[in-house]
């Protein structure tokens, strides 16, 4: 039994036992990830699972169900249940459900990838990360962190519109961070974000970030934060790394722009959104620079896929152009719901786990300058990069984001470096606020956004480069 | 074969593959684990899964792996087995390397109420159900779960165990004109979920809510209910009990220094409910005190870091330990009268308004001029040994005037250290009796009476 085998059996038993639509999803995931602390291997993990989920809609109301199992018996039981449970859950029914049409295809997909992440040896993934934190050690920080992550998911799609489509998509990435600790706080610089850059590529990535050759900069800069003057409370210019903007536009366009929250689906749990459908199209999110896509074309990307969960191909969108709000990440039942007539954003964190809109590769198009050009331009700011905390509303507006590090800009030149900066404001006035964007961009990926309930994990990419923005609040502290 | 079986069956393919000197811990679960979705009120998502997990560790030619696998054939349990070993032997020395838990007995896990390890989709649709028509008309979201474990532990030293794990959970929020209410409770059998009260009590809580005034920023007392309460609870135990931290000087904890207020006292308490009676290492889990009358009297410890620190593991070593470190996932913060957890329901008038409860209407009674707080929203550390933490309210606030509730209030963001929000002399009341509020995943909780502090750190509206 092959497993479209079983995702099919699936399908039709959850057709038989009364669904009007059904997929299923077989997926086989193989993770590994190794962690390195102060020059020795802290953990290695390994794990391996498969296992198919099955989607009913019965009426207007869903059920799933999922199973590490892919015998027929199995197969054919899981899809009754799933249909068991949508109509359990047309107890407390809602509005009509209808599903966006998607053509129903065959196909096959894979990420590229040049060098296999799971067949580099471990002694030299483990090499790499030993010596990298040993480094850090050397000089000076008090604690060195070192890890990579792999992830391998074959995925087998199967609906009862005719979908038949396999994807392989290989994942991987790596950082490292150095800790100096201080009479009562601590402070930290990792390279090339906390826990690294990530992407649908292979282990030429991790080769690409050269681990190595930033420990001794960011074990010196974590202990001179220990001693750096505290970032000023008040409001300046402030200047955003690329790596920070990325986590900007994740938490407060990308999830903002979710079609389900905006919706109310996700009320009690992720949130809401300050996003009004009646506006789409015309509401002003940002100012003219801010041209943001939802892309999971792009090659090598986190958010990076051939077709989505529900079997939807990934197309390149709009989500705000010249400033103007024109587009969300949807489903194919959200976007019926909301009127429109695209999905494509929806997936599920493994075989186990509903499928549902997340984000896919949400990033800014490139601007007009360089960093250097956006220090010379200011007379008087803060340059803050990589992200250190985040935390912001269950609208999406309201946000405070600290970065581990901060340097003044005075008359155009970066000055000393500044400690536990931090910043605030709200999602659309801090937008409209950027008035200078660089065109350095990189594809940061961020392979920890928590979503749903049972929680899932998803994958995203992020397309940005350094920033400006105008009169914002910083040096928030308690 | 049952998970004890299975666990065995790990731990002798290792000593058979990897020779007699390997040494192999096996942890093999079964779970069933359900979950009803509902959002404008109606039943949106509905989840089920079934479905069987393996870890294994070993520890071989003084070097160590871990593999996980979800097949649990011969042949996929050979596949872990050899893949683990294989990872192991080409991993670096392990120096630190604890050894493996000794033959030590366990406790049983208590009773399993089994309409609630076996709910159908029917029993938690029907609670969701009374909590929707409870909101009397107001927009309803939420969910109701089930959860059930039966877990077998085996390790080449001997130690072999057994034991299961249930929960019942139901968390909503009723809305009415923008504003919202919240009700959440945990609990060992889904007959002790009330859909009702709970959703009459979010729906009251939102009336109370609506048509927020805006207040400025600034340090105001305040009432915490136990639902802000319990973030408080989850970030003392991440950042400030665990024992990799506390050795790494990561943490504020410093055992045997007054660092709280005399009224605090906090306890890990795992088996308060009904739950697995040791950790991911076979260590026995027990209740254990990390804070006494203010003192704090512990950090937890898995095997490493208490070898690390020159003491016993407190049966805390979970998943991904060697990375977090050792989490406790069950506090309870005592209540006034030093009572364990209620479990039974919500006590008080689940109508009532603002203040839904008798133990958060004593406290608000003693308040000049303060605010009553809900819920907390989207902490986020900003330094892990100072424990200062930015994140908002949510789903309530009200202002408190000569000891009584006077207005709702738009939302705060605050950033605040949390040991010195609850340091000596700043604790101000609590209620009598702890409620078990449930996390985002099943097994753990935290439970907590509301609570009264002297001043929190407000630092913005969520206006701007």
């Amino acid at each position: 039994m092959t497993e479209f085998d079983a995702a099919s059996a699936a399908v039709q038993a959850a057709v038989d036992a009364g669904a009007r639509y059904a997929d299923a999803r077989v997926m086989q995931r193989s993770y590994e990830s190794m962690s390195a602390r102060n020059g020795e291997i802290e953990e290695l993990t390994q794990h391996e699972s498969i296992g198919l989920g099955v989607r009913a809609l019965v009426g207007s109301s869903w059920g799933f169900y999922a199973v590490p199992d892919l015998s027929d018996a199995a197969a054919r039981d899981a899809g009754r249940r799933a249909a068991r449970i949508a109509a359990a859950s047309a107890r407390v029914p809602g509005p009509p459900i209808d599903l966006v049409p998607t053509e129903p295809v065959t196909a096959t997909w894979a990420s590229e990838c040049h060098i296999d992440p799971l067949g580099v040896p471990l002694s030299d993934k483990g090499d790499l990360l030993v010596r990298s934190t040993r480094a850090i050690r050397e000089h000076g920080a008090d604690l060195a962190e070192g890890l990579y992550q792999i992830w391998d998911t074959t995925k087998w799609f199967v609906s009862s519109e005719g979908h038949r489509i396999d994807q392989r998509i290989r994942e991987c990435g790596g950082g490292i961070s150095a800790t100096s600790i201080g009479d009562g706080e601590t402070q930290r610089r990792s390279y090339p974000s906390y826990r690294g850059q990530y992407g649908t590529t292979g282990w030429e990535l991790v080769e690409s970030l050269d681990l190595a050759a930033h420990a001794a900069r960011i074990a010196e800069e974590s202990r001179e934060l220990l001693t750096a003057p505290p970032c000023p409370a008040g409001e300046t210019d402030l200047i955003l790394g690329g790596e920070q903007l990325a986590l900007q536009i994740h938490e407060s366009v990308g999830h903002a722009i979710e079609l389900d929250r905006i919706l109310g689906w996700e009320a009690a749990f992720a949130g809401t959104s300050w996003l009004d459908l009646a506006q789409l199209g015309s509401l002003r999110y940002g100012s003219e620079l801010m041209n943001v896509t939802i892309d999971p074309t792009i090659p090598g990307a986190l958010g990076s896929f051939g077709f989505d969960d529900e079997g939807s191909p990934a197309v390149k969108r709009d989500a705000v152009r010249e400033g103007r709000w024109v587009g969300v990440l949807a489903g194919r039942d959200s976007a019926a719901v909301a009127g429109l007539d695209y999905g494509g954003s929806v997936r599920s964190d493994g075989w186990a786990r509903l499928p549902m809109v997340r984000m896919t590769n949400v990033g800014l198009e490139p601007g007009p300058h360089t960093l250097e050009e956006i220090i010379a331009a200011t007379d008087h700011g803060v340059l803050m990069d990589i992200n250190r905390s985040w935390s912001i509303d269950d609208k999406r507006l309201n946000f405070q984001f600290g970065c581990e590090v901060g340097w003044e800009v005075k008359r155009g030149r970066r000055g000393r470096m500044l400690r536990n900066p931090t910043y605030t404001g709200i999602g659309p006035l801090f937008w409209r606020s950027m008035d200078m964007l660089s065109s350095e961009t990189v594809a940061w990926g961020t392979p920890n956004c928590g979503k749903g309930q049972p929680g899932q994990t998803g994958h995203t990419g992020h397309p940005a480069a350094p920033a400006r923005f105008r009169n914002v609040r910083v040096g928030v502290r308690a | 074969m049952t998970e004890l079986e299975l666990a065995g069956q790990v731990v002798e393919l290792v000593r058979r593959a990897g020779g007699p000197d390997a040494q192999a811990e096996a942890v093999v679960t079964r779970a069933d684990l359900a979950l009803t979705r509902f959002a404008n009120s109606f039943i949106h998502q509905n989840v089920a899964e079934s479905g069987v997990g393996v870890r294994l560790r070993v520890h071989v030619d003084g070097r160590t792996a871990a593999g996980s696998g979800s097949e649990v054939s011969l042949e996929g349990l050979r596949a872990l087995v050899e893949r683990t070993l294989a990872a192991a032997r080409l991993c670096p020395p392990d120096p630190a390397w604890p050894g493996l838990t000794p033959p030590t007995p366990t406790a049983a896990s208590g009773p399993v109420d089994e309409a609630t390890a076996y709910a159908d989709p029917d029993a938690r649709a029907e609670r969701v159900r009374a909590f929707v028509e409870a909101a009397g008309g107001l927009e309803a979201a939420g969910y109701c779960r089930t959860t059930h474990r039966s877990s077998g532990f085996a390790n080449s030293a001997g130690q072999s165990a057994y034991g299961h794990a249930v929960e019942a959970a139901m968390d909503g929020i009723a809305r009415a004109g923008g504003a919202d209410g919240v009700a959440r409770l945990c609990a060992d059998r889904l007959a002790d979920i009330d859909g009702a009260a709970l959703g009459a009590r979010a729906a009251a809580k939102a009336r109370a809510a609506v048509a927020p005034v805006e207040l400025p920023p600034g340090r105001y007392e305040v009432v915490f209910e136990p639902a802000a309460v319990a973030d408080l609870l989850q970030n003392l135990s991440w950042y400030g009990f665990n024992g990799k931290r506390h050795a790494e000087r990561q943490s504020f904890a410093d055992p045997g220094t007054a660092q709280f207020d005399p009224a605090v006292t906090v306890v890990d308490d795992p088996l308060a409910a009904v739950d697995l009676p040791f950790d991911v290492e076979g260590t026995p889990r027990r209740r254990l005190a990390l804070v006494e009358a203010g003192t704090t009297a512990a950090v937890v410890h898995d095997r490493r870091t208490a070898a690390d620190a020159g003491t016993q593991s407190t049966g805390h070593g979970i998943t991904g330990g060697a990375s977090f470190g050792p989490i406790p996932r069950n506090l309870r913060l005592l209540g006034s009268d030093g009572t364990g957890g209620d479990t039974d329901g919500i006590p008080g008038d689940p109508a009532a308004g603002a203040v839904a409860d008798r133990d958060t209407a004593a406290l608000v009674a003693q308040v000049a001029r303060g605010l009553l707080v809900s819920d907390l929203w989207y902490t986020r550390v900003l330094d892990p040994k100072s424990l200062v933490v930015t994140g908002l309210t949510r789903n309530g606030v009200w202002l408190i005037e000569d000891g009584e509730v006077t207005s709702p209030v738009r939302d705060f963001r605050f950033t605040e250290s949390y040991p010195r929000a609850l340091g000596p002399g700043r604790v101000l009341g609590l209620g009598r009796r702890p409620v078990r509020q449930p996390d985002r995943l099943d097994g753990v909780w935290w439970e907590a009476p509301p609570l009264r502090l002297a001043e929190w750190n407000f630092t913005g509206g969520a206006s701007g």
